[in-house]
Formats: structure tokens, C-alpha cells, sequence
């Protein structure tokens, strides 16, 4: 256990150095420091001087090793726009983007089990067959269209929605204000949550129904209907737990893509999170937002992906966490 | 159970056989895939044709007049008639705006998986012919891309790269852009797919034969290998082209694609959006509807075709 | 009195634009503690046999008419309730490969604790115990560290005597068991096969042993049913059948056994293959590929007729016992 969580975590620290690269070869050719310091009306003399003073006329590896030690003390430069440590920026726009994901999670979690199960149990009910209408309905239609359509449906043509922002949040903690504590916050957090599971929860379903057929036919599920046991007890607990174990694997690609969703969803209700700061910062060219912004997504992304790992190691009997590690 | 003794055993191998029999016997039987087809070549048809049958040219100024902005489409009050679905922000008619902008989206999903296709099936028969090493790396580096999203990975690249060409001389080569990002990210799902057909295939005798005749691998793996592989290809490809669109369709939304002057429906609806709220809904709305109707009967297809064709896909 | 007696079972499986008879008219009895085989080549219908005896045939299978008597109840006609009642508890099935069988996220101790708390009322430790006397029964070691286990911890053969022990949880009356030793080890066939006859006869539990071994029938059962293309070709006392075979494909598969076969002399095989369902030739099923077969044999399907000891389904029965006598006479 011990030896595959040090392998694990021997990987993920890779990753960060490949992602810390990329965000590094960015920051070098993305924009002139130099013009957003003192403008262009400086002499080249000067210039030359200030590039020397900002170590810019270092090698290659000597900026890079100074860009990542940087990186390693929380400094990930300032920005452009706010004049404000960029991780500072980030850190403020994050809980907002994090309370979207975790709503959209339940979300697609809450449903796409119970539908899942549902339709692969009784693949030919009429229910089954509107669930899966719907679902391929929803694959169909990209986050950002959802969004809109729903702006203009639920907030434009019939006022029930509010269409834009978080609404009425209550400070936590640091920097967390939360959508949950007033009925506004959860009003204006209710759209966007949709939206941003649309396009998941139905690719759920059709994975979580496909699986779980596949399960249905397996042979273990057979000798345990020739066992006499309950169809409840076949269905959860000898078809779901291995319906689940594939389904978690993909789960884990899936944050990735999560997180480009995040960046649609906020950008059209415009939801002041990291993702639509995101955009905003490309727009402005605010060349040290941008690479913060990568090595933040890289970092949830690595270590999410570390977590699923983990707990399908945890979940499946068959995977030996002891022996991988060796 | 003995059931495989019961159902007629049937051989893959054969593509025209599948096509002569099975498949066509299902397509006629099933009357969804029938509908999604002919909707799917209305729309591909409307595509190609449309510099023929559009009535105005989008991409001429001369025909564009910024007063005629935001008429509404023809059955509702203060539209004029030569624009039949209204007209746009900029003024130009919606109608044929979408129907260039449909064929704009359908080419660079198409060109899209086309590129993906062939990185995907040339690395996978490398990979499962030569094997070893070269196969373990390319694998390795198969599951490394498939764990980054495609969607995150072209936005940052789109990003980085607008902003470091600025966006005149970026939407200049927009359409290359879209097309090479999409195109790259997703070479894997081919690739293991076409990997494992070579693995299965190179065992049996035939191939051997083959080369004990004297024919190269190149030849092999051409007239004997992939032909084995296509009924997983074709699955594939059809799902590739419809979340390929969705793709550029995204990327042009958040400004990362096509740009307003050449409007794919992405960039069409998102140019609409800014004008749901003083009511001009149907910027956005009717080309929305053609893109969900559009991604929606390929995915039919698709799902009809793995049903039919029900190949081993690699799970990833 | 017979525990099970079946009568003219027929099941059919809907196909895409026909339907298939995958087994037509089977008709046979198996009293208390009584030890059956059924044999034929894969894809005679004895697995397909084997799953509706406990109403397990699935979609797109279906059973098409007849009765499967089980102490005068009908299994095709029983409620699903009923049947969950019945399924594990007094009819028990051990399937072919122990590999797939045993759910791999479950330990051993859950899947036989659940069979015992389906069907009793037990609770957890006298269930727990039970299911630790069953395991040893089995010749399992160390049954309690076990329980804890995941199959994927156990050999092939060590699967394969806990889902014995699961198939005596209950006592049952009677044990179907479809080629329980096809998917194991060559070396550990004949240990599993002495422990099942064992235990069978120790506990009286009525046997129906599925294989396409005439060895294994032999030394199991008691009688044997012969099977060919979804038909009963032929049925007695294993003793009868083994020495004097009637039908010609029983004397077929008895010639093709390597026992019979003197060192340095070929096997002898049947010639050609069995008929696939969708294609079963007009008049006796196995006339294309039998020696003997007259006009009679190719146009008209045989009844099964009582011959001698045994039932047999065969236009040629008399002629062709003559002939073996004659040659029996002459040697």
C-alpha cells in the first residue's frame, strides 16, 4: 500500500514537472514583461539594464529553476490586470468554480446510479426508453448551448431564474463565500449546475446501463439467480459493485473535461470563477494569470486523478495496492 | 451456455458481407437510423450546396447591410421577406449565414477525425505489428493523452496561440488550427482499437501465410489487417465526428475558434447570445437547433451502427 | 417415487426471423439419490437441459412446452418467489468454469453466507459456521481464513470445491453439475469428479452430470441419457449403455474413447459434425453422418422406441443388433 502510494505519488509529481514546463515555455514567449513595467518609453539602453536586473538574460535552466522554486513558495508571479499575486487572484475566484463543480456532482452522481441501474435492469420499459431518448438528446446538445437555451427559456422568457453571478453569498472562511446559505445563492447556482452536468449525466447513464448489462449477463450474476437470491441483492450488490469499478476509471478522465466545461458554463453565466478569469486573462493577454491558471487546473487535476486512482485500488479486490507498489 | 451453438455464427471478416446482409436488413427495419440518415444527408447536402442554394453570400460585404441587423425570421411581426429565418447582428441573412456555417463545422469535423483517423490507425498497426518496446511506448503515451481532456488541452493551445499570434493573423488560420488541435488529441481510442485487431489478427494463419508468400508488412497489414478493423473504425469515427463538432462548436463560443466574419454555428450562436436578452432569440436559437439536430442524428447513426455492428471496442 | 420427471421438454429460442428448437421433446425420470449423466458433443442441448431444469433459460430462449416435475411441482409454472425458493435450497447447480462463476468483488464468505440467509433464517455466526463445516467437507484448508478471501486468491481447483461446498449448503435433493471439470486443470479433473461422486452418495443427493466424457459417465452415474442435436437419441442404465451401446452414434462415441483405441491404431472418429440447430437435416438428425442410414433414415424422424434394456431412437435398432451378433459369432 505504502510502496504504490510513494509510485503514485512519484507520478504525479512528473506531471507537475511536465505541466510546470509547458506553463514555464508559455510565460517566456506569451507577452513582454518588460512593456507592462514601464511601458515603451524607455530607451534600450535602460531595457537591456532591467532585463539584466529581472534575470531575464539568464539561461534557460537558471529562469526555469527560479521560475519553479518560485512556483514551490507559492509565488506564481503577479498579474497583469489586478496587480495582485496571481494565486491570490486565483484562490478568490476558486470556491466559486468548486461549489459549481460539487453542485453539478451531485448532480450526476445522485442521478445517473439510479437511472443507470434502472434502464439496464428493465431495458425494454417505457420509462427505459424516454431516460435513454433524453440521454442521447443531452449528449447531443454542447454545455454552452444548454446554458444559453436555459437563460433564455427559464431567466428571459419566463423570469424564474436569475440569468447571471452568484447572487447572495455569506462568507465562510479565507477566501470561501458560499452559494448554499441563502435561498438567492441557491437560486442563482441551480442553472449553472445543470448546465455544466448536462452533457455528464447522460454519458453517465448510457456508461452506467451499458456496464451494468454487461454485468447482467456475466456468469456470476447467473449462478447467483441459480443461488436463489433476492433480484434486489443481484442488482446492488453483486452487479453494481462491478458495474462501478469501469465507471470510476472514467470518472477519473472525466475531471479534465470538467474542468474545460467549467470554463463554458461560467463564461456564459458569467460565474465569477477561475474558469471565466480564465478568459477574461486570455483576452488581456495577462501572460502570469494564464500560467498560474495552468499549474493550479494541472495540480487539482493531478491530484483528483491520484485520489481515483486510489480508491479504485481500494474498491476493486483484485487490484493488489501492495504488489503494484513493488 | 451453449448458446453461441444456436445463433448463426457469423464472420466479421467480410465487410461487403455485413453490408449486403445484416446491416441493411436492420437499417430497413429500423426507422430512427432510416430518419437520421435522411436528415443527416439533407443537411450535408444543404452543406456542399451551400454557395448554390444560399441566397446571399455571407462572406460579401457588398451584400451585407448593418441596417438590415436583427430582423426577426418570417412568421413573426416586423420581418422583412427576403430573409426568410431574419437576419443577424451584422445583417446578414440568417439563412444562409447557417447554411455556411454548417459547412464550415461539418468540414472541420470531418477533417478533424480524418487526421485522427489516420494518426490513430498508422500508430495502432505500428504499434501492434511491430510490438515490443516501440508498442509499450506508444501506448503509454495513448493513455497519457486520452487522461488530459481534449476539450482543456485545445482550449489552453487555442489561448496560448491567439494570444501569442494576436487574433487577426489567428483567425486568419483559424480553420487549420481547429482542425490540427482536434485532430491530434484524439489519435488513442484508434489506435488501441486497431492495435488490438492487429494482435488478434497477427496470430492467425493467414498473415503468415502471407508472408511466407512474400508480401511486405505494408501490404499486410493493408489488404489483410485493416479490413479486419473497420466495423470498430466506422463506430468510432461516427462519435468522433459528432463530439468533434461539439468541439469546435465550444471553442468557438468562448472566441478560441472561428471568428464572427467566417461564422461557424459555434461562433453564430455565440455572436447571438449578447442579443437573447433584447429578444432576438433567434440568433442563437435557430442555430443551435440546426447544430443539436446536426450532432444529434450522427450520434443515431452511431449508436444504430454499434448495435448492428457490435465490434470489440477498447474500453478506456 | 421419481424427485424429478420430466416430460416432453421442448425449448425454443426466438431468433431474428425464425425459431430455433434447441430442444425438442425431452421426456426422463430421476429418482431420489439417483445418479444421471447426460452426454453428447457441445451443442446437443444438454447445458440448455441443464439451465431449464431450473427455469434459468433467458431471453431470447424460452420454454416452448412440457413439464419439469420436481416432487409433482411444476418448475416451468412455478412463480418467481417460488422459485427463489427452490433455486440453491433443493435443486443446487454448479456451472462450468470456476473461474467466472464466484463474483470477484465478493468475498467467499459473502457469497455462501448469502446463500445460506437466503433461504434460512439464520444469523451471521451459525450461518458462518455452517459454511465452515461445508468447506471442510470439501477438503479445503484453513476454512475460516477463507471466508475472508476473494476468489481471485484461490487456484481454479480450490473454486471449484467452494462452489461445491455452496451447491451442500442447504442439503440439497438434487445437484445439476455442467461440465464441472471441462475449464480445470487435467491433473485435478478426476479429484473434483471422486469428491462429487463421494458426497453425492454420502449425503444422498440425487446427480445430473452434464459432459461429453462417456469415461466420467461411467464411473458417475447410474444411468445415462444420450443426446443429438436437442433430441434424446438414447436412454438406460449407464452399465447397458457403455457395454452395449444401440444407437449408432452411441457406438460411435464409444469407439472414438482412446480406451477403446489399441496403441498405434488412429482414433476413430465420427465423421462430419453435428448439425447446427438452424440447419437440422429432414428425417433422423444424424443420418448424414451415419454408416448404416436407409431411405427410411433421411425422410422420417425415429421415436424413441424401448429396445431391449434401453430407449432408443433408431430406424435400424434390429438390424444392426443382428449384425453385431453375427459379428460377435464369427470372431
Amino acid at each position: 500500500m505504502f510502496a504504490y502510494l510513494v509510485k503514485r505519488v512519484f507520478q504525479a509529481i512528473a506531471v507537475m514537472f511536465v505541466i510546470s514546463l509547458i506553463a514555464f515555455a508559455i510565460q517566456g514567449n506569451l507577452g513582454d514583461p518588460l512593456r507592462e513595467l514601464v511601458g515603451q518609453s524607455v530607451s534600450e539602453e535602460v531595457r537591456q539594464q532591467l532585463r539584466d536586473d529581472l534575470g531575464l538574460n539568464d539561461s534557460f535552466i537558471t529562469q526555469y529553476l527560479r521560475f519553479a522554486g518560485n512556483a514551490l513558495q507559492g509565488d506564481l508571479g503577479t498579474s497583469y490586470f489586478f496587480k495582485e499575486p496571481a494565486l491570490d487572484v486565483i484562490m478568490k475566484k476558486l470556491p466559486a468554480t468548486l461549489e459549481l463543480v460539487l453542485g453539478a456532482t451531485v448532480i450526476i452522481i445522485g442521478l445517473s446510479i439510479p437511472l443507470g441501474v434502472y434502464t439496464a435492469i428493465k431495458p425494454d420499459a417505457i420509462v427505459s426508453r424516454i431516460i435513454m431518448g433524453i440521454s442521447i438528446v443531452g449528449i447531443s446538445i454542447p454545455v454552452f448551448l444548454t446554458a444559453i437555451l436555459m437563460i433564455f427559456v427559464f431567466s428571459v422568457e419566463y423570469g424564474w431564474f436569475p440569468s447571471f453571478g452568484r447572487g447572495d453569498v455569506v462568507h465562510v472562511w479565507g477566501y470561501w463565500e458560499t452559494n448554499f446559505a441563502t435561498a438567492d445563492g441557491w437560486m442563482h447556482i441551480i442553472l449553472p449546475s445543470i448546465a455544466l452536468a448536462s452533457i455528464m449525466l447522460p454519458l453517465f447513464v448510457r456508461l452506467i446501463r451499458a456496464e451494468m448489462m454487461e454485468v447482467l449477463q456475466s456468469e456470476y450474476v447467473k449462478y447467483a439467480v441459480a443461488k436463489g437470491i433476492k433480484p434486489w441483492r443481484i442488482y446492488f450488490v453483486h452487479a453494481l459493485k462491478n458495474t462501478l469499478l469501469p465507471v470510476i476509471t472514467v470518472g477519473g478522465v472525466q475531471i479534465g473535461t470538467m474542468v474545460a466545461y467549467t470554463i463554458l458554463t461560467e463564461t456564459v453565466f458569467q460565474w465569477p470563477g477561475m474558469g471565466f478569469m480564465f478568459l477574461e486573462a486570455v483576452n488581456r493577454v495577462d501572460t502570469p494569470l494564464i500560467v498560474a491558471y495552468l499549474i493550479v487546473v494541472g495540480f487539482i487535476f493531478v491530484v483528483t486523478n491520484t485520489i481515483v486512482d486510489l480508491i479504485y485500488g481500494l474498491v476493486n479486490p483484485t487490484v493488489n495496492l501492495a504488489r503494484m507498489g513493488a | 451456455m451453449n448458446t453461441e451453438t444456436v445463433s448463426p455464427t457469423m464472420e466479421p471478416s467480410r465487410w461487403s458481407k455485413i453490408v449486403n446482409s445484416n446491416m441493411a436488413y436492420s437499417f430497413r427495419r429500423n426507422p430512427v437510423a432510416v430518419v437520421s440518415l435522411i436528415i443527416f444527408v439533407l443537411i450535408a447536402a444543404a452543406a456542399i450546396l451551400a454557395p448554390v442554394i444560399a441566397p446571399y453570400d455571407p462572406y460579401d460585404p457588398m451584400q451585407i447591410n448593418i441596417m438590415n441587423s436583427e430582423y426577426p425570421p418570417a412568421w413573426i411581426d416586423g420581418a422583412l421577406p427576403e430573409f426568410m429565418l431574419g437576419t443577424d447582428d451584422q445583417g446578414r441573412d440568417l439563412w444562409s449565414t447557417i447554411l455556411y456555417g454548417t459547412r464550415l463545422s461539418l468540414m472541420i469535423g470531418i477533417c478533424a477525425v480524418a487526421l485522427q483517423a489516420f494518426l490513430g490507425i498508422s500508430i495502432g498497426l505500428i504499434a501492434g505489428y511491430i510490438g515490443g518496446r516501440l508498442d509499450s511506448l506508444l501506448m503509454r503515451m495513448a493513455d497519457i493523452q486520452l487522461s488530459f481532456s481534449t476539450l482543456m488541452v485545445a482550449i489552453i493551445f487555442l489561448a496560448v496561440t491567439q494570444a501569442m499570434f494576436g487574433s487577426e493573423l489567428f483567425n486568419r488560420y483559424a480553420v487549420f488550427f481547429l482542425i490540427a488541435v482536434i485532430g491530434v488529441a484524439e489519435w488513442p481510442q484508434y489506435a488501441r482499437t486497431v492495435r488490438a485487431t492487429v494482435l488478434a489478427e497477427k496470430k492467425k494463419e493467414y498473415v503468415d501465410s502471407a508472408r511466407v508468400l512474400g508480401f511486405g508488412p505494408g501490404r499486410i497489414m493493408v489488404r489483410h489487417i485493416l479490413p479486419n478493423s473497420l466495423s470498430p473504425i466506422f463506430v468510432i469515427s461516427t462519435v468522433q465526428v459528432a463530439n468533434a463538432i461539439i468541439s469546435e462548436a465550444s471553442l468557438s463560443f468562448l472566441g478560441l475558434g472561428m471568428p464572427p466574419s467566417q461564422p461557424s454555428l459555434g461562433s453564430l450562436i455565440s455572436s447571438g447570445f449578447d442579443y437573447i436578452f433584447s429578444g432576438s432569440w433567434w440568433i442563437t436559437v435557430i442555430p443551435g437547433v440546426v447544430l443539436v439536430i446536426l450532432v444529434l442524428v450522427i450520434n443515431l447513426l452511431g449508436d444504430w451502427m454499434r448495435d448492428v455492428l457490435n465490434p470489440k471496442l477498447y474500453k478506456g | 417415487m421419481s424427485l424429478l420427471s420430466v416430460r416432453d421438454l421442448t425449448v425454443k429460442f426466438a431468433m431474428r426471423d425464425e425459431t430455433v428448437t434447441a430442444l425438442n421433446g425431452i421426456s426422463f425420470d430421476l429418482a431420489k439419490g439417483e445418479r444421471l449423466g447426460i452426454v453428447g458433443e457441445s451443442g446437443a442441448g444438454k447445458s440448455i437441459t441443464g439451465f431449464a431444469l431450473m427455469n434459468l433459460i433467458s431471453r431470447p430462449g424460452f420454454v416452448d412446452r412440457g413439464e419439469i416435475l420436481f416432487h409433482d411441482e411444476d418448475v416451468v409454472k412455478m412463480s418467481d418467489a417460488r422459485l427463489r425458493e427452490l433455486r440453491g435450497d433443493k435443486m443446487a447447480m454448479i456451472f462450468q468454469d470456476p473461474m467466472v462463476t464466484l463474483n470477484p468483488v465478493l468475498t467467499i464468505g459473502q457469497q455462501m453466507l448469502e446463500t445460506l440467509m437466503a433461504h434460512r433464517k439464520l444469523s451471521r455466526e451459525e450461518a458462518r459456521q455452517i459454511a465452515i463445516v461445508k468447506l471442510r467437507e470439501v477438503y479445503i484448508p484453513s476454512p475460516e481464513e477463507r471466508l475472508n478471501q476473494y476468489p481471485h486468491e484461490l487456484s481454479g481447483g480450490m473454486r471449484q470445491r467452494i462452489i461445491i461446498a455452496i451447491a451442500l449448503l442447504l442439503d440439497p435433493e438434487l445437484i445439476i453439475a455442467d461440465e464441472p471439470t471441462t475449464a480445470l486443470d487435467v491433473t485435478i479433473q478426476a479429484d473434483i469428479m471422486e469428491l462429487l461422486l463421494e458426497l453425492c452418495q454420502s449425503n444422498k443427493v440425487g446427480l445430473i452430470l452434464i459432459t461429453h466424457d462417456l469415461g466420467v459417465v461411467s464411473q458417475m452415474t447410474e444411468r445415462t441419457l444420450v443426446m443429438y442435436a436437442g433430441r434424446i437419441i438414447e436412454a438406460g442404465r449407464t452399465r447397458e449403455i457403455i457395454n452395449d451401446p444401440q444407437h449408432p452414434y452411441t457406438q460411435g462415441l464409444i469407439n472414438a474413447l482412446p480406451q477403446q483405441t489399441l496403441p498405434g491404431q488412429k482414433l476413430r472418429q465420427i465423421p462430419g459434425n453435428m448439425p447446427s440447430l438452424t440447419n437440422i437435416p429432414p428425417g433422423c438428425p444424424f443420418n448424414p453422418r451415419c454408416e448404416y442410414a436407409t431411405d427410411l433414415c433421411r425422410t422420417t424422424l425415429p421415436e424413441i422406441i424401448q429396445y431391449g434394456e434401453v430407449r432408443v431412437a433408431c430406424h435400424e435398432v434390429e438390424r444392426l443388433h443382428a449384425e453385431g451378433a453375427r459379428q460377435e459369432q464369427d470372431a
